[in-house]
Order: structure tokens, then C-alpha cells, then sequence
């Protein structure tokens, strides 16, 4: 699709004139007539709906920031002053706090979608690896955005996590000192967090265009994920523009709808009570918990008996999704047509909702009912802890089972070309069977 | 080993006890936690819960009367200023006067209070009646002041309380209601008293039965209200339950100001991007009509 030719043709002298010197306008209808797959479901819409994320946090953070005062003494209040004395300052701050949460839903649908349809697989282990580096920077923004109110949970939060940092042998005392700015989480902390937290969006979006430039390279996976021959593609593809812009369109103002709820009518839903007390280091909350989109990491973390081992799980977890490409070896992209490795995503998708419920329960509460089993290495075998480790362990073995199961799975009859299923959906079936 | 033989049964008998009692304490400690709870708040019926639900004025009026009268003694408000008061949706909203400086109500009730401040001639401290500009005075000079007043214990302050507990307005109403007799067996400190609504765990400090650990935990607020405490001006009764429930209303518009605002912009938006979704996807079938896909 990379060698998609330009059909744009120059009306005006204007354009004519820019044409020749910053062809901008023939890149912006190249993409708009872009050949693109005509059997993508609303699983893809949510690249878009990303982007529309990406730019509703830029300019909501822009804004804030006007507002906001990175100052220990003063930043719960001046958090407060934008939701009650800034003209739509309460807007403002919902959509980006709320705004943070429907990034992350989004992010998650995107990814699990490309890993379902295998996405990842040649030629498109690039777009793959910088949306990997996306959502690690995603992750970190977040994490950095939810210190700036300096409510108990942003204090204790942070404590928590640059710890991690220092547990690193050799290296992670510099570091940790270098990312509080002094001995312990203070006002130069705050600092450096507020000014990170505004760069890294500016990264993100360096890496969606990377990201783009990759897609629109190597071109769009679909649902039967098989390539499109230059011979199909009148065939099997259509212009990006009328066709997906409607119905990505479309996905986006449902999307804004929920996003709308939580905005408008239960803004502090998927946040902490906790946060709404002013920070206090000599007070440290019952329970340290982050955000809903992070708990599934914490959980891992928590699941290593060791710290600095705990720490490299959590990353390794991370780390695993760049490496996702090699460590698929089926020829076949979608798991459509991959009965085993079908059951292992479903079970892989339960997995994460499992460990994101172990990340916000204390880890030796019950898991079920009110009793104790029997204690193994520590802890009880009905606990949070153990389940946590389970659900660790199969996040690993999920992707670690991968070249295995290529090696044994039959995969089903594939379709020739997409226009086959699409067009006539009974033959295909019939030759599957 | 030096111990004689013949005692060596009974050793093993105080050991195998020792390690029950300790088994016994291991499954007993994690029942605990989950004991350790406080007691569902309950509901406060609030007028303003759900999406289409507003603020009482007359109950916001009575709240506020509730906090100056009892608990501003110890409570500050810091983020609220008494211009607040007299804001769209606030407890003195006067719709005729859409300048909350200029509102009557407020004007008076700001100028109830003394306030520090230093003289623009001289540059003296002198002391001023309050305006509607002037934020909540605060009860105490600084934090380790109230703490030092109260026991240890710093009164927190009021004004996002509401949001800084789940369920803020039922638990507050429920907390403020909800005092009763410590039951038999639980070990209070003096300074303490006991509250089924508090946040806690009361595993260390209960003699009786380990299963039946009472809700709730410590707080060291005295029961503030009795009945009668305040004398409404709307002549509603002043029940305990009554200034419960008014005061948490109070506090939950002061967390909030702009819940009201919020959820009617809300609504228009939701009602717009429903239109425009219909649109979209008729467009959509539209576009893609005789497409296959």
C-alpha cells in the first residue's frame, strides 16, 4: 500500500505552487484516499479514537497548566481553584483526569486487537514496537500526571514507585536521587514531574507519527489478516475517505458518549477518595493503590517476593510486547484461523481483568469466602498473593508458549483473499469444513 | 536439651498448643481484615444524587447554619469563600442579584466575623469585618494549634470532604448520625469514642467473640449534635438526623460547587452526541450501502 499512487491532482494556482515546493496538501488527500481494507470491524476504529485522545489530553493539559501551580504548598489548591474559580475549569479538569482513564481503555482495546489479529507479525513489527514504546510512555505520563494534584494517593503513590527505581542494584540510588531532586519525594519532585509530564506527550505524539508512517508503509492488517496482492486491491480495498472516516466517525461519538458519562456524571468514579486529602508524608493511606489502568502491573510487582524482582517483572511484562514478534512463530496472523492460540488470548484477556482485581485488593485478603487454606512459602493459598502469582505467571507463559504452539497447532483453511469471505461468506465455509 | 526427660510430654503438648493458638491467631488475623471494616454508610435520600438531581437551597441554608454554629469551631473550610455562598446554585443564590459580593444575605453573614489583616495606610494588623470576598476564617492559627486543641487529633478540613471519602455525603450524614454506645468487650482510649462508620479496625481492641468484631473504628470527635442543637430558621425540627443530613448536603455542595452545572451541561451533551451518532451512522449506511464488507 506504501506504493499507493498519488491521484491528487492540483485545482488551484495556489496549489499548484505549493505543490512544488511543501507538497503538504498531496499528503494530506494521499491519506485520504488511501487504500485501505474493506473487512476492518470497529476494532479498528480505536487507532483513531487514540489520536482523538492524544489530542484531547494535549489541549486539556495545555490548558491546566495555565492554572495549575507546581508548588507542594499549593498545588491540591490550585487543582481546586481550576474546578471552582476557572471559568469551565471543572470541564477542563474532569475531561483530563476522566481523560487519562478512556486513553488507557482505548489503548488497551488497540492493543489486544493487534494482538488478536496478529498485527505485529511481518511486515509490521515497527508499527508494533513503537506502539509498545507508546504505551510505555503512555504509562508513564499518567503515573507522572497523577502526582501534580498532591493528594495522599499522588504522594504515597510516587513513594512507592520511585522506590522501585532504587531498588535497583548499583545504579538505583543515583537515579532515584536524581528523580526526586534530593533525599526524599519534595517540592523539586514536583517540579521535575510537572515539567516530564508535559514533555512526554510531545514524545507520544513524535512516536504516533512514526507509528502512522510505519502503518501506512506497510499497510493495514485486517480480520482475515492475510496481505492483499497488488492484483486484489481494487478489489479488496477502498479509499480511506468516505468509507472509514464515517465509520471511524461513527466509533468516536460513541466513544464520546461514555467518556461523557464519567465527565459529566460521575467524574471521580474511576479515581481514589484518597486523592481529595491534601498530601501528608507523615500520614500514609490504609491502602496504596494506583489507578485502575496500572493495577494489573502492580499486581505483577507484588507477585515477586523480592523487590528488585518484583521491579523486573513489572518491566519484563512490558519488555515482553516488543519481543511479541519473534516470539510468535505462526505463519497465520489472525487467531481467527488459530483454534489454540484463540483459547489462549480469551483466557489471556480474563487473565488481565484477574490481575487488575489482585492489583486493588491487599494481598493477603481472602479471595473466596472468609477462610484459610494452607500456608505456601507466604502465604495462604486463598489469597490475593497467590492469585496474583497464577495470573503472573500465565501473562508470561502466554507469550512464552507462543513458538510452541505454533509448532503444534493446525491452523484453519485461511481465505485466498478477504473479498472472499466477505463476498461470499458460504463458500468459504464450506471449504472449511 | 538440659530440661528433664519426664517433662518432655507436656513440652510437647504446650508446643503443639503454642502452634494451634498461633495457627488459630494466623486464621483469626485474616478474618480480622476483612472485619476491620467500617458499616456501609446509609443512604441520606439526598436531592441531589443522580443525573438529574439539584441541590435544596433551603437544606444548603440549613447546612450552613449546621457548620457555622457547631462544627466550624473546630473545622475550617479553607477553599470556600463566603462570596461562595451566594453563587448560582449556592445556599444564598439570589437570582436577582447575579454579583455574589453585592448579595445581601452574604454581605451579613461575612461581616459576622472578624478578620485579620494589615491597615493599607499604616500597615498595622488591624482587625476588619469579614466581606464576601474573604475566605472561611479558620478556627486555628496553624495545623499543630488544632492538633494541640483537640488531643493529637487535627480536626481535617471540610471544604472537598465530601469528595475525599467514598460515598461522601451518605457517610458523613451516616457518621455524623450514627454514634452509638461502644458494645461490651471494646477497649476505648480516653480522648477516643467509638463510631460504626469510622474507618478502622477493631480486632486489637475487642475481648469478645473474634468472629463478631463490631464495625467501624475510632474517632476522636465527640458525638457533635444533639437534638436541638441549632434553631432553624425555616422551622424545621433540629433532630439529630435532620442536621445530619443537612450539613452532609452542605458539605457536598461545598466540594462540589458545580455538580449542578456539570451534569445540565451534561445532559446537553449527551443529548447532542446522540443526535450526532444517529446522523453518523446514517450516514454510514449510507456511504457503505451496497458495499460489501
Amino acid at each position: 500500500m506504501s506504493d499507493h499512487e498519488s491521484t491528487y491532482v492540483p485545482k488551484t494556482a495556489f496549489e499548484r505552487w505549493m505543490d512544488s515546493r511543501l507538497p503538504i496538501i498531496r499528503f494530506g488527500a494521499d491519506y485520504m484516499s488511501l487504500p485501505t481494507p474493506r473487512n476492518l470491524n470497529y476494532w479498528w476504529t480505536f487507532g483513531g479514537i487514540l489520536m482523538l485522545c492524544l489530542g484531547i489530553q494535549i489541549v486539556t493539559g495545555i490548558l491546566l497548566a495555565m492554572h495549575y501551580v507546581p508548588n507542594t504548598e499549593m498545588a491540591f489548591e490550585s487543582v481546586e481553584r481550576i474546578m471552582r474559580d476557572v471559568n469551565g475549569g471543572w470541564l477542563i479538569r474532569y475531561v483530563h483526569a476522566n481523560g487519562a482513564s478512556m486513553f488507557f481503555i482505548a489503548a488497551y482495546i488497540h492493543m489486544l486487537r493487534g494482538l488478536y489479529y496478529g498485527s505485529y507479525k511481518a511486515p509490521r513489527e515497527m508499527i508494533w514496537i513503537v506502539g509498545c514504546l507508546i504505551f510505555f510512555l503512555l504509562i508513564g505520563t499518567a503515573f507522572l500526571g497523577y502526582v501534580l494534584p498532591w493528594g495522599q494517593m499522588s504522594f504515597h503513590g510516587a513513594v512507592v514507585i520511585t522506590n522501585l527505581i532504587g531498588s535497583i542494584p548499583v545504579v538505583g540510588g543515583p537515579i532515584l536521587t536524581w528523580l526526586q531532586g534530593g533525599p526524599a519525594i519534595d517540592n523539586a519532585t514536583l517540579n521535575r514531574f510537572f515539567s516530564l509530564h508535559y514533555l512526554l506527550p510531545f514524545l507520544i505524539a513524535g512516536c504516533v507519527v512514526l507509528h502512522l508512517w510505519a502503518l501506512h508503509h506497510a499497510g493495514q492488517n485486517n480480520p482475515v489478516g492475510i496481505l492483499i496482492p497488488k492484483e486484489r486491491q481494487a478489489k479488496d480495498t477502498l479509499p480511506f475517505h468516505p468509507y472509514y472516516t464515517v465509520k471511524d466517525g461513527f466509533a468516536v461519538i460513541l466513544f464520546l458518549l461514555l467518556f461523557s458519562y464519567f465527565v459529566f456524571f460521575n467524574p471521580n468514579a474511576l479515581g481514589h477518595a484518597d486523592n481529595f486529602i491534601p498530601a501528608n508524608p507523615l500520614v500514609t493511606p490504609a491502602h496504596i493503590v494506583p489507578e485502575w489502568y496500572l493495577l494489573p502491573f502492580y499486581a505483577i510487582l507484588r507477585a515477586i517476593p523480592d523487590k528488585f524482582g518484583g521491579v523486573v517483572a513489572m518491566f519484563g511484562s512490558i519488555g515482553i510486547l516488543f519481543v511479541l514478534p519473534w516470539l510468535d512463530r505462526s505463519r497465520i496472523r489472525s487467531m481467527r484461523y488459530r483454534p489454540i492460540m484463540k483459547v489462549l488470548f480469551v483466557l489471556f484477556v480474563v487473565n488481565g481483568f484477574i490481575l487488575g482485581w489482585c492489583g486493588a485488593e491487599l494481598p493477603d485478603a481472602h479471595v473466596i469466602g472468609n477462610f484459610s487454606t494452607f500456608t505456601v512459602y507466604d502465604g495462604d493459598l486463598n489469597s490475593f498473593l497467590w492469585l496474583g502469582r497464577f495470573a503472573t505467571l500465565y501473562y508470561f507463559a502466554f507469550f512464552l508458549v507462543m513458538p510452541f504452539v505454533a509448532l503444534k497447532e493446525k491452523p484453519l483453511p485461511v481465505p485466498s483473499s478477504i473479498s472472499e469471505p466477505v463476498l461470499a461468506p458460504e463458500a468459504a465455509i464450506e471449504k472449511k469444513g | 536439651m538440659t530440661r528433664p526427660v519426664a517433662k518432655a510430654p507436656r513440652m510437647a503438648v504446650k508446643a503443639a498448643f503454642v502452634a494451634a493458638v498461633a495457627a488459630l491467631g494466623l486464621t483469626a488475623a485474616s478474618p480480622a481484615l476483612a472485619a476491620g471494616e467500617a458499616k456501609h454508610p446509609r443512604s441520606g435520600n439526598f436531592s441531589f444524587e443522580g443525573p438529574f438531581g439539584t441541590f435544596d437551597q433551603g437544606q444548603l441554608q440549613r447546612g450552613y447554619k449546621v457548620y457555622r454554629e457547631v462544627c466550624a469551631a473546630c473545622h475550617g473550610m479553607d477553599l470556600l469563600s463566603f462570596r461562595n455562598l451566594a453563587e448560582e446554585g449556592g445556599p444564598f443564590w439570589d437570582p436577582h442579584e447575579s454579583n455574589p459580593n453585592n448579595n445581601r444575605f452574604v454581605r451579613a453573614l461575612a461581616a459576622e466575623f472578624e478578620i485579620a489583616d494589615i491597615d493599607s495606610e499604616t500597615g498595622e494588623a488591624v482587625l476588619r469585618p469579614g466581606t464576601p470576598a474573604d475566605s472561611f476564617p479558620n478556627p486555628y492559627p496553624n495545623a499543630t494549634a488544632a492538633a494541640a486543641a483537640n488531643g493529637g487529633a487535627f480536626p481535617p478540613d471540610l471544604s472537598v470532604m465530601a469528595k475525599a471519602r467514598h460515598d461522601g455525603a451518605n457517610y458523613i450524614y451516616s457518621l455524623l448520625s450514627g454514634y452509638e454506645e461502644a458494645p461490651e468487650g471494646l477497649r476505648i482510649a480516653s480522648g477516643q469514642y467509638y463510631n460504626p462508620y469510622m474507618a478502622g479496625d477493631m480486632t486489637p481492641f475487642w475481648d469478645g467473640d473474634p468472629d463478631h468484631v463490631p464495625y467501624g473504628g475510632f474517632i476522636a470527635m465527640p458525638n457533635p449534635l444533639r437534638a436541638g442543637q441549632v434553631t432553624y430558621d425555616d422551622g424545621t425540627e433540629a433532630t439529630v438526623d435532620q442536621m445530619s443530613r443537612d450539613v452532609s448536603a452542605f458539605i457536598a455542595w461545598a466540594s462540589d460547587p458545580r455538580a449542578v452545572e456539570r451534569k445540565r451541561t451534561g445532559l446537553a451533551v449527551m443529548i447532542y452526541l446522540l443526535l450526532f451518532a444517529g446522523l453518523t451512522y446514517a450516514s454510514y449506511r449510507r456511504i457503505w450501502r451496497g458495499v460489501a464488507h
